[in-house]
């Protein structure tokens, strides 16, 4: 919906040209995220090559049920923050705000899970280092599992927290702001950005949850 | 990151108020003072990064002496440890200087001047642009740049000192140095990367979205500057490539800190000990996320340096670049081609056959289009009526230098050859005979090509060719031996410059000829820093006695950044620009002048060679 009457950067031509450019910034800043997360998707891929049999065993100490039910919530999350991206166009400042916040909580839920699982995971003495136990004979290759598991799922952490955070201005932004209300790009890219921290972790889930768990 | 939040901000309210100080150096959005900012702080990183050198080249040509003058500053700076009061460096302080040499020149030196000096404050004004798509973001990149550097620097002054596992920091190397010190100078340079990394990430974004958003009215994209495409590449590879390594960072991070193994293999043994880690790591995964940035990172260290020979030699043949089209769709190619050799880096791994010569071909395909694209400007000269100014003598240099260093990288390039050449000083000789003599003399003819557009001063001429001269002549003493003596077998990394395997009468190691020409090569290290004293004193004089430009277009040249007042104020341009012609038309027949601005409206008169337009 270009509008010409909104005001924009004095590099652009109008409002409609730097929409775009934001967008495409966006998209290609997520590139980049895409080709970070790739390097870790590598690393495991390549031990879990060579360590299939400790890959699975570790896998099997996994809490499922924190990992589904946070699969649900991401999910719905992703929802949500559609749903606020839709009301942004429509200029819906109440349902805006809510399913800003609403998404914002969801992430904060999700946090929240997390760090119960890893509680519960530290208590196993599943959390590499002095404490670390596991049956044997794989012991050692079962931590570098665990290696992986609580690096990606710690990155992919911060990345939700980010988001979180982001979405929680904007939310406040659009109850109290009305600058925020004229221009719906923001919302838009946080969109996006969530999205993206939705979808690295719908690959994460099977990795690491669900490595041979038909067995 | 949210890009646009300035957009309902007061960005158009501040276009015309005059900023204060802070915020027009220091806290600038505005790209040509971040490009400027990237050039000081980039000329001062190359400049220490010589020293350094000339530190270990003192070491190499006279093992186990004093360094003169400069080793009792060291032994204050840096401690006993490091240095002994006479002034001989330590074997440490050697590899931490030439870690640090290394990463200095390439993530601290180059790639600053030719992507973020260069890029920054010519690419807008070359596509007729305001500013870049992200001012804000702009400036966090020269912020994490910054951050970047002071972490690298202040690594020197920590316990046990800089990295010093060589540029590349292989794993388990990289993390048992040091190990007893918890964070050491291994830790500075991760964490110094990462910033790094993320202010080229941040800039390869804002130059893309830049480039294909805010290319003035007419730019089609066959009418864009060569220097402009190179840019457009170079920014598609850091994109691309960077990532990866800040992940492998990452890990090798918690390698270090946090006694993880994502890089260190099961049974390691360190000074008799075996080392209690719980191991199954692999050090060929971070050669692999390393190498698959490092080998794009060649071509972010070159690419810029064509686009701006490119431009200045069209502007000094007074014709049109030969085959620009050829360089366009060659210069994409090597893009998508960099991506698919890293492994050459590899051979000694222990790679099978196959993968071997898979890598093989595409490093040896991917000389073709670097060889067009040399080729194309060599003809270029052709018939031209080439005006020899410092920029245009830079330039030429930049051929026949460029010309050597992609040469002899064939071999490297062939696994047979390259298991005899690895790790001697036939590679120092190849990559710095791209990088030094091809790159650095590429970004000097930038300097002495933009200087007056950014200043309004033209730099002294005759200081211009005493510093050619003599950095030519130089840079060729410090590089050729070296290709000598790696091909005796001399090994890159030597404290002593080899002296251990110098040949004892009949027993074969290196001649004292090639031990030798450790002696002249230092020589010629210190005659090439000397050399670069003119031009410090011609950047900084010329700033307020240089002669000062007559018109804003003083090379006569046809592109976009010419058509800006001089210098261009925030804003750049005053009129309205559109394009109505190609990059380079020169000497078309039929007109006054000899150039003919790419917004120059067309004359009444038909044009013959006008350059064919596609939308």
């Amino acid at each position: 919906m270009p509008d010409s009457t909104l005001a924009h950067a004095p590099q652009f031509d109008d409002a409609s040209q730097q929409r775009e450019s934001a967008t495409f910034g966006m998209w290609i800043f997520l590139a980049t995220e895409i080709l970070f997360f790739g390097a870790m998707f590598l690393g495991y891929t390549a031990y879990r090559l060579a360590y299939p049999a400790a890959f699975a065993a570790a896998s099997r100490h996994t809490l499922l049920a924190f990992g589904a039910t946070n699969t649900a919530v991401l999910l719905i999350s992703s929802a949500t923050m559609a749903f606020a991206v839709r009301a942004a166009r429509e200029k819906r400042r109440t349902a805006l705000t809510v399913r800003l916040l609403l998404t914002a909580a969801l992430g904060v839920l999700f946090l929240c899970i997390k760090g119960f699982e890893y509680a519960r995971e530290i208590s196993e003495h599943l959390l590499p280092g002095a404490s670390f136990q596991f049956d044997q004979p794989y012991a050692s290759h079962a931590e570098m599992f665990f290696y992986l598991y609580f690096l990606m799922t710690g990155v992919h952490a911060l990345h939700v927290t980010i988001g979180v955070v982001l979405i929680a201005i904007s939310g406040f932004r659009a109850w109290r702001t009305d600058a925020f209300m004229r221009n719906d790009t923001a919302v838009d890219l946080l969109g996006l950005y969530w999205h993206f921290v939705d979808i690295i972790w719908v690959f994460l889930f099977p990795l690491i949850y669900l490595v041979e768990r038909h067995s | 990151m949210q890009p646009t939040l300035h957009a309902d901000t007061h960005a158009q309210a501040s276009h015309h108020e005059e900023p204060g100080f802070w915020q027009k150096y220091i806290f600038s959005t505005d790209h040509k003072v971040i490009g400027i900012q990237y050039g000081i702080t980039g000329l001062m990183f190359l400049f220490l990064g010589l020293c350094l050198m000339s530190v270990m080249r003192w070491q190499m040509a006279n093992p186990g002496t004093g360094v003169p003058l400069v080793g009792p500053l060291l032994y204050h700076l840096l401690g006993e440890s490091a240095v002994s009061k006479t002034g001989v460096i330590s074997p440490d302080l050697y590899n931490a200087f030439g870690a640090m040499h290394g990463t200095i020149m390439v993530f601290l030196a180059i790639v600053p001047l030719a992507f973020g000096a260069f890029g920054n404050f010519v690419t807008p004004l070359q596509i007729g642009a305001p500013d870049m798509t992200f001012p804000r973001v702009n400036m966090v990149s020269y912020q994490f740049y910054f951050m970047g550097g002071i972490l690298m620097l202040a690594s020197f002054f920590i316990p046990g000192g800089a990295a010093k596992s060589g540029w590349t920091s292989y794993s388990p190397l990289a993390t048992i140095a040091d190990m007893n010190l918890r964070p050491n100078g291994q830790t500075f340079w991760i964490i110094g990367m990462v910033c790094l990394i993320n202010s080229s990430l941040l800039g390869a974004v804002n130059f893309i979205t830049t480039i294909i958003q805010l290319r003035a009215k007419g730019l089609s994209w066959m009418r864009l500057p060569f220097f402009c495409w190179a840019q457009f590449v170079t920014a598609f590879l850091l994109l691309l490539a960077f990532p990866p390594l800040e992940a492998a960072a990452v890990l090798q991070l918690m390698d270090n800190l946090l006694r993880t193994s994502f890089f260190l293999p099961t049974g390691l043994v360190v000074s008799g000990k075996l080392l209690h880690i719980s191991g199954g790591g692999s050090p060929l995964l971070w050669q692999h996320l390393f190498w698959f940035l490092a080998h794009p990172e060649v071509y972010v260290l070159i690419l810029p340096g064509m686009g701006i020979v490119t431009e200045v030699i069209a502007n000094n043949t007074r014709k049109p670049i030969w085959g620009y089209r050829s360089m366009v769709y060659s210069i994409l190619a090597i893009g998508f081609l960099s991506f698919i050799v890293w492994a050459h880096h590899m051979y000694l791994t222990g790679m099978g056959v196959r993968i071997a010569t898979f890598f093989q071909t595409t490093t040896m395909v991917i000389s073709i289009p670097s060889v067009v694209i040399l080729t194309a400007l060599f003809i270029s000269l052709w018939g031209g009526s080439i005006r020899i100014n410092t920029p245009m003598l830079f330039a030429l240099g930049f051929l026949p230098m460029f010309g050597i260093g992609g040469l002899t990288g064939l071999p490297l390039g062939f696994n047979a050859s390259d298991i005899h050449l690895h790790d001697t000083y036939y590679v120092i000789a190849h990559f710095h005979y791209i990088v030094a003599p091809g790159t650095i003399f590429a970004l000097f003819a930038g300097i002495y090509y933009w200087y007056p557009k950014a200043t309004g001063r033209m730099l002294s001429e005759y200081w211009g060719k005493v510093h050619f001269a003599l950095s030519f002549v130089f840079m060729n003493l410090v590089f050729m031996p070296m290709f000598i003596q790696g091909m005796a077998g001399m090994s890159r990394r030597m404290y002593d410059g080899g002296a251990t395997y110098a040949s004892n009468g009949d027993v074969v190691g290196l001649s004292p000829y090639i031990i030798g020409l450790n002696t002249s090569v230092s020589h010629a290290v210190w005659a090439l820093g000397l050399a670069q004293i003119p031009f410090i004193i011609n950047f900084f004089w010329s700033l307020n006695w240089g002669k000062k430009v007559t018109s804003d277009n003083p090379w006569e040249a046809t592109t976009l950044e010419w058509q800006t007042p001089t210098p261009p104020p925030h804003g750049n341009f005053d009129k309205e620009i559109e394009v109505v012609r190609g990059p380079y038309e020169y000497s078309v027949p039929g007109k006054s002048r000899d150039f003919t601005p790419q917004n120059e409206p067309d004359q009444p008169e038909p044009i013959p060679h006008g350059n064919p337009v596609r939308s």
